[in-house]
């Protein structure tokens, strides 16, 4: 609804990717002069967190990012997660690219939830690109582009009001809607029950600007007060010392959105295939999607604009595995329930003129100039096609 | 019987096929004047799932997705009961849509005007009510309120009016469910920077008054005796005087953003549902010496890691009540404990 939560969205997805990727990249790095060939090294990690960062915040990227749109489905933001994934020397399975895509979802469908305002969500996305610069405090060219996008989220959202920023929460909101895979860290934390859905405290500060209920304060009809009553419930609240800060500098208060993995808390998810709520549950995959012409557009106009390195040649990608075993890996993507998949989109938008004439073409053959009846699955159709490229 | 009868307990769950959205006033009840069986709405994106006495569960679509556009997202729905006949409205991205009460035929459909390209503003109707006798009022994103002249049977609806008097997104719409006292107005419009508008309804809307806002959005009103109760994103409740535009009480209700208020008018019991996953019941009344307002905590309830987004009264007197939840697929109903 919101046409200004894309942004948000994105951003906040690719930090939690980042911190994914990162404490995988640690776990499964060994000292430089002990690696072999096919081994994770220090230097290689910095390398690969160093190619994502810089294909993220790329000028022209950021610009169509900003630009007012509506949200596009679970499926096409996917895929642009995939491009950047790969954007370096690193390479993920199907398996462990849907392992990564659930942990970030549901992730941050956990920090909008639990932000005590609408208007912390920014406070969420600074945390994230707080630690971003963290992570490529070294090149000083990537940390010029991080905070040109910075300075462009202060100067987009800092002015706008509550209710518009509840509107973006409610439209983030409506696009997480019915995802409940467990998450093992979260579980763990014991802010997720073990039906997948989170745990809401009602208890601890208060938002800011929010008083602390029990407090019924009487008028009369010149506007003094003439009683005070008190209720009390079982929430046990308390006033926040201090508000975050909105600056491109300062302490954000709000722990959502910065870092909760480190080498010692693996990543895990459980995949909830059958639940006694999955005749509720949205199926995506089923539903006709006639946006698939739309989203693909807007997927060559924002993945025309990465910039992403082909491995030089004789140089391998290294690939990363999301689970500890390449067996695990395996049988994970051998017993992922059909209504999880993805159905990722392949499509080779890249810079090269040949291959963009190649997507035009096909995208304008796709130009049907009246819906056939019964062709409810075109959607699925067109998806398949773009596959096989 | 239950000698105060403040107290409530869960009584049980309808199924929806869906989970319900985090929308402002996401539940609807149609509440005839004979006993339950009763029907019950609830938004899930770019669907109203509807829950009748008999049936299976259904549900509307929302209308106005062309080929090049994406399916609309609806806002809101409420079933808007008139004398002459009962509409179940839809708002959306696009539009209204006007159906019969058991939602079965489209009555009528008005389309917003939508931008070829998105705009940094939102576009969207939301706010729902019936007014005056022989009206439908539903708000926008401009904060334009639309006031549709509904005739007592067809689809010959028009737009009688255009009320302009917001400047921000309308939030909601509530017309007088008790005796409005001299000048007090019939109708309370809200929206996003908290502002309220009072007006008398007829032939020809007039602005009674104006309530300004202080920034904090009011997602929620309703009217009662002159009492507008109004709910705020910062989890107050507050009752201004409708003739006067005075403050008569503050409430610090809720520890989050209030998604949902509602009345009984045989009682003047509030029902109130917040983010922080609390619905309260309160008791509103009058001082007949001091003319001062009254408002007393009668009853919370927590719905268990759930931010409500929808609490409704499911009978005039508000012996029962019934709530929805973001991503919960049930309904909650309440009775006397």
């Amino acid at each position: 609804m919101s046409a200004r939560t894309l942004p948000l969205l994105f951003l906040n997805l690719g930090g939690e990717m980042l911190y994914i990727l990162d404490q995988r990249l640690r776990a499964q790095s060994i000292p430089g002069e002990k690696a072999r060939k096919d081994e994770w090294t220090d230097v290689d990690r910095k390398r690969v967190m160093n190619d994502i960062i810089s294909t993220m915040f790329n000028r022209k990227f950021m610009e169509e990012l900003f630009k007012p749109q509506e949200l596009y489905s679970k499926k096409a933001l996917r895929t642009v997660y995939d491009r950047l994934a790969h954007a370096s020397i690193m390479r993920l399975n199907q398996a462990s690219m849907d392992k990564l895509y659930d942990l970030m979802t549901m992730a941050f469908k956990y920090q909008v939830l639990l932000c005590p305002r609408p208007r912390d969500i920014l406070l969420v996305t600074f945390n994230h690109l707080d630690a971003i610069k963290d992570f490529i405090y070294e090149s000083p060219a990537i940390l010029n582009q991080v905070d040109e996008t910075f300075r462009q989220l202060i100067e987009t959202y800092s002015c706008l009001p509550d209710g518009e920023f509840q509107l973006i929460r409610q439209t983030l909101l409506i696009f997480f809607q019915d995802m409940h895979i467990r998450v093992s860290i979260f579980l763990k934390d014991k802010v997720q029950n073990s039906n997948g859905r989170f745990v809401l405290p009602i208890s601890g500060p208060v938002p800011w600007g929010t008083e602390v209920p029990g407090l019924i304060r009487i008028f009369n009809h010149k506007g003094v007060e003439v009683k005070r009553t008190e209720f009390t419930t079982a929430g046990n609240y308390v006033t926040p010392q201090r508000e975050g800060s909105f600056e491109l500098y300062g302490d954000r208060v709000l722990k959502l959105g910065t870092n909760m993995y480190s080498v010692s808390r693996p990543v895990e998810t459980h995949v909830a295939g059958s639940s006694k709520n999955l005749a509720s549950r949205a199926k995506e995959n089923t539903v006709p999607n006639p946006l698939a012409k739309e989203e693909l557009n807007f997927l060559a106009r924002l993945l025309g604009g990465l910039d992403i390195q082909k491995p030089a040649g004789g140089e391998t990608g290294f690939r990363l595995n999301l689970f500890t075993t390449d067996e695990e890996e395996e049988h994970a993507a051998q017993t992922r329930p059909e209504d999880l998949s993805y159905k990722v989109i392949n499509i080779e938008a890249t810079q090269e003129p040949g291959r963009r004439a190649e997507l035009s073409r096909i995208l304008g053959e796709l130009e049907v100039a009246e819906p056939r009846p019964g062709s409810a699955e075109k959607g699925e159709d067109l998806l398949a096609l773009m596959d096989g490229l | 019987m239950a000698a105060a009868g403040t107290g409530y307990r869960r009584e049980r769950a309808l199924a929806l096929r869906n989970s319900s959205s985090a929308l402002y006033n996401n539940l609807t009840v149609l509440c005839p004047p004979a006993r339950p069986p009763r029907a019950f709405g609830a938004v899930h994106g770019t669907t109203l799932s509807l829950l009748g006495p008999e049936g299976p569960p259904r549900q509307l679509p929302a209308r106005g997705g062309g080929s090049a556009l994406s399916t609309p997202l609806l806002t809101q729905a409420a079933w808007c009961e008139l004398p002459a006949r009962v509409l179940l409205v839809l708002t959306s991205q696009r539009g209204v849509q006007m159906y019969e009460a058991d939602g079965s035929t489209l009555v009528f459909w008005h389309a917003l005007d939508v931008p070829e390209h998105p705009a940094a503003h939102s576009v969207f109707a939301r706010g729902i009510s019936a007014a005056g006798e022989r009206f439908i009022c539903v708000g926008t994103s401009s904060g334009a309120v639309l006031v549709f002249d509904i005739p007592p049977k067809g689809t010959n609806v028009t737009l009688s009016e255009v009320l302009e008097q917001h400047r921000d997104p309308v939030t909601d719409i509530a017309a007088e469910q008790g005796q409005a006292p001299e000048a007090a107005g019939d109708l309370v419009t809200a929206d996003d920077s908290g502002t309220l508008c009072l007006w008398s309804t007829g032939e020809e809307f007039t602005l009674l008054g104006r309530i300004p806002g202080s920034g904090c959005t009011c997602s929620s009103v309703t009217l009662w005796n002159g009492i507008v109760a109004a709910g705020y994103g910062n989890g107050q409740i507050r009752l201004w005087e409708a003739g006067t535009g005075q403050l008569r009480a503050q409430v610090s209700a809720h520890a989050r953003w209030i998604y949902a208020l509602d009345l009984a008018p045989l009682t003047g019991k509030l029902l109130s549902g917040a983010e922080d996953s609390f619905v309260h019941v309160w008791k509103l009344s009058r001082d007949p010496d001091t003319d001062d307002v009254e408002i007393r905590h009668c009853h919370a309830e927590c719905v268990t890691d759930t931010q409500v987004c929808g609490a409704r009264f499911c009978d005039p007197a508000g012996d029962t009540f019934a709530v929805t939840g973001y991503d919960l697929s049930e309904i909650l109903c309440y009775g006397p404990a």
